[in-house]
């Protein structure tokens, strides 16, 4: 019997459990409060559980175990900064934050330098941090359900999108406040219980990372077919052959291998079907000849091909998958990933300041701290983000190690970022397998679901909250806003599916870095300034924010193109390192841009900033504290 | 003056007050960020000037995998843990905001 309907079940009764929550808890939602910060009351345990459910998204359940299997150790640095990124939020950003009592971070804004004006740079920043981190949620959805069902691209993003753009319209923060909870717990069940089955079978964590110890690489056990992707997936149609032992890929007779790059004596081998006994040609590759027939590739140590075409080709049992990095490469730090423009502490530590800045300045997580009852709850809370998060980030590196010795086969056709959903097949099992692989495809859904969710709620609050209710129509009634907040989250939710569709060549982990080093670049710095220095003016904040976060698209975006060869230009490994990480000088840059500018507008400082810093900071025993914004 | 009122207070009492909590609270915060500082800064530099220290084989893992893959998680939690209860500490201290404002040197 077929088990292949087993994992859509399992995703089905993921989709099904948060509509049927999120429409349970919608029942109680009904003033502007429950929508936008849930009526400020949600406990400790229910709101670590949502925020942790918000952050844990496709790029932490899908793209960590993926990244670490191609990278090795350097890819770590990402679930520890992810989840340690929290703790500057903590020591720095999350008391004051929720005692200035407002709704979203644009209210602090305005709030903070008595300027509305201000509001709308804070505004547009929300709108835009919160797009580009859309499109990777979406990429998700539409791989995902390519990968288990064979679903076209857009087929995946429809029904996450519409799912949850339901949800947010109907309960707002309090209708996924729950969710959400009930979600992070989902996933770290997914995340978790799998790999203790898989780890009974093929061994635990260490001896999945003792045989990299040894040179060489992980090399296949049986003849398996494989699908290669076309020039369109580039760099994901190279082939590169290590100098570890030999590797045989044989492409059947019809495949459409038409062209390959060198081309040398490519174009003989496809002509001579006959005499290569019904294969249309054959890559032979051992590392004292090169491979088989290219002689360009003879005297290279390290022989690399490029399909020109997508293609279906068999890995010879004893083959070292081409791409796979070698052992003590992959074991060890400064590896591939680091190591690529040659400054390889440079990288590592632009990384890190990205990450952990980053998650500081993300505004759909943020405005979840304005839903607990007083600063001292949000301190409490993202103590237990952290200890919930931990939890969770052991696991993907885990899924990576065991993936490299079980499945090293992904590497051939750069699959590496599906291992999460694949690995559990390789039990001798199909059932079990086909089960397990369902738990990890609900988990990977609850990823997508969850921080959509969030940041739906974070974007039509800005527009609803912000944009109509404070800039457009100041003296909207309670009723009027809240036809506003579902009326942005249909037009949001319908936008962001719309981007996802155009976003199918790009890689879910760099879309993510977008997010996190424009948030390091603006919303950081403001939060931290803002916070603990009473000097800061709306023109500092400002400069800093927009300059900052400019600058860092902007290294970004170049770098990329540089990477997909759009744009050619001759940039020096150390210039290259700095577009491809702009943390290490973005955060700096806007920092001090604050500084300076606010010393020089410091005419335009709040009459009151000092009630203002106090208001941030004092204890609520003082009996001095007073939410910024308050329903009557 | 035990009946002062809050509503009483100048810009000049709220500055100094608001002083007194952050200066208290920023102490805490700095000290604490500078373990976690060193932790992560200091890392790269072992791995990438002590290579044999860091690669160690311990039990499958290498010394500085089993550090970043698993301890880190403990021990950051630890020091939120540290945190959130010196910060408590701290605010009870703060709570009385007439003995803060009298302890709290004018200029």
């Amino acid at each position: 019997m077929s088990t292949g309907w087993i994992p859509v079940a399992f995703v089905a009764a993921m989709t099904l459990a948060t509509i049927g929550l999120g429409l349970l808890a919608t029942r109680r939602a009904k003033t502007a409060s429950d929508f936008f910060v849930a009526g400020r009351s949600v406990s400790v345990f229910w709101n670590a559980s949502a925020i942790s459910g918000e952050y844990l998204s496709a790029a932490s359940f899908l793209g960590i175990a993926g990244l670490l299997m191609k990278n090795g150790y350097d890819a770590l640095w990402y679930p520890v900064c992810y989840a340690t990124g929290y703790l500057f939020l903590l020591l720095f950003i999350a008391g004051p934050l929720r005692r200035f009592g407002a709704y979203t971070i644009p209210d602090f804004a305005e709030g903070r330098f008595d300027s509305p004006a201000f509001r709308k740079v804070a505004v547009s920043f929300v709108l835009f941090i919160g797009f580009f981190y859309t499109m990777p949620q979406m990429k998700g959805a539409g791989v995902t359900m390519g990968a288990i069902l064979d679903w076209p691209y857009w087929a995946g993003i429809a029904v996450v999108g519409s799912v949850i753009t339901f949800n947010v319209a109907l309960g707002g923060m309090k209708g996924i406040t729950f969710v959400q909870a009930f979600q992070y717990w989902a996933k770290v069940f997914a995340i978790s219980l799998p790999v203790f089955v898989l780890a009974s079978v093929f061994g635990g964590y260490g001896s999945n990372l003792e045989p990299n110890l040894k040179d060489g690489a992980p090399a296949t056990n049986r003849d398996i077919p494989l699908k290669f992707k076309g020039p369109a997936a580039y760099p994901a149609n190279v082939l590169k052959f290590s100098n570890a032992g030999p590797s045989k890929i044989d492409f059947p007779k019809g495949a459409n291998a038409s062209r390959i790059i060198p081309t040398s004596n490519a174009a003989s081998k496809e002509q001579n079907d006959e005499s290569t006994g019904g294969l249309y040609m054959s890559f032979d590759y051992t590392p004292e000849n090169g491979i088989n027939g290219l002689d360009t590739l003879k005297d290279s140590p390290t022989g690399q091909v490029q399909l020109t075409a997508p293609t279906s080709g068999i890995l010879k049992s004893g083959s070292i998958p081409p791409n796979a990095p070698l052992n003590q490469t992959w074991l060890r730090p400064f590896g591939p990933l680091t190591s690529k423009h040659g400054h390889p502490l440079l990288y590592t530590y632009s990384l890190i300041i990205a990450l952990i800045c980053g998650t500081a300045g993300l505004p759909h997580i943020l405005v979840r701290f304005y839903t607990n009852p007083d600063g001292r709850a949000a301190k409490r809370t993202t103590l237990w983000v952290m200890v919930m998060l931990g939890a969770f980030y052991v696991f993907p590196p885990f899924w990576g190690a065991m993936g490299r010795q079980v499945m090293p086969e992904l590497y051939a056709n750069s699959a590496t970022d599906t291992v999460v959903i694949r690995l559990p097949t390789m039990l001798s099992s199909p059932l079990l397998g086909q089960i397990l692989s369902g738990v990890t495809s609900a988990g990977a859904f609850a990823a997508f679901m969850s921080t959509f969710s969030g940041l739906l709620v974070s974007m039509s609050g800005a527009l609803a909250h912000d944009i109509y209710g404070k800039i457009l129509r100041p003296g909207a009634s309670q009723a009027s806003r809240l036809t506003a907040f579902k009326v942005s989250a249909v037009i949001i939710g319908l936008t962001s599916m719309g981007l996802g569709l155009l976003v199918e060549s790009f890689d879910i982990a760099m879309m993510v870095g977008w997010a996190f080093a424009i948030g390091a670049c603006s919303y950081f710095p403001l939060l931290l300034l803002g916070s603990w220095w009473s000097r800061l003016t709306k023109f500092g904040a400002g400069a800093g924010m927009l300059v900052g976060g400019f600058a860092a698209l902007g290294a970004i975006v170049t770098s990329m193109l540089l990477d997909k060869k759009i744009l050619t230009l001759e940039v020096t490994p150390l210039v290259r390192s700095l577009l491809e990480q702009p943390a290490i000088w973005g955060v700096p840059l806007s920092i001090s841009l604050m500084v300076v500018v606010s010393l020089f507008t410091s005419n335009s400082l709040p009459k009151d900033v000092h009630l203002k810093m106090l208001r941030l900071h004092a204890p609520e025993e003082m009996g001095l504290s007073k939410d910024y914004i308050v329903e009557h | 003056m035990p009946s002062r009122n809050w509503e009483d207070l100048s810009s000049h009492d709220h500055e100094r007050l608001a002083r007194a909590v952050m200066k208290r609270q920023a102490g805490l915060s700095l000290r604490v960020a500078a373990v976690f500082v060193v932790i992560v800064l200091g890392l790269p530099l072992v791995n990438y000037f002590q290579p044999n220290v860091a690669n160690v084989a311990l039990g499958g893992f290498t010394a500085t995998w089993l550090f970043l893959g698993v301890l880190i998680y403990p021990i950051v939690v630890a020091l939120s843990f540290y945190f959130v209860k010196q910060s408590d500490t701290i605010e009870a201290e703060c709570a009385d905001w007439r003995k803060l404002l009298d302890e709290e040197p004018r200029s």
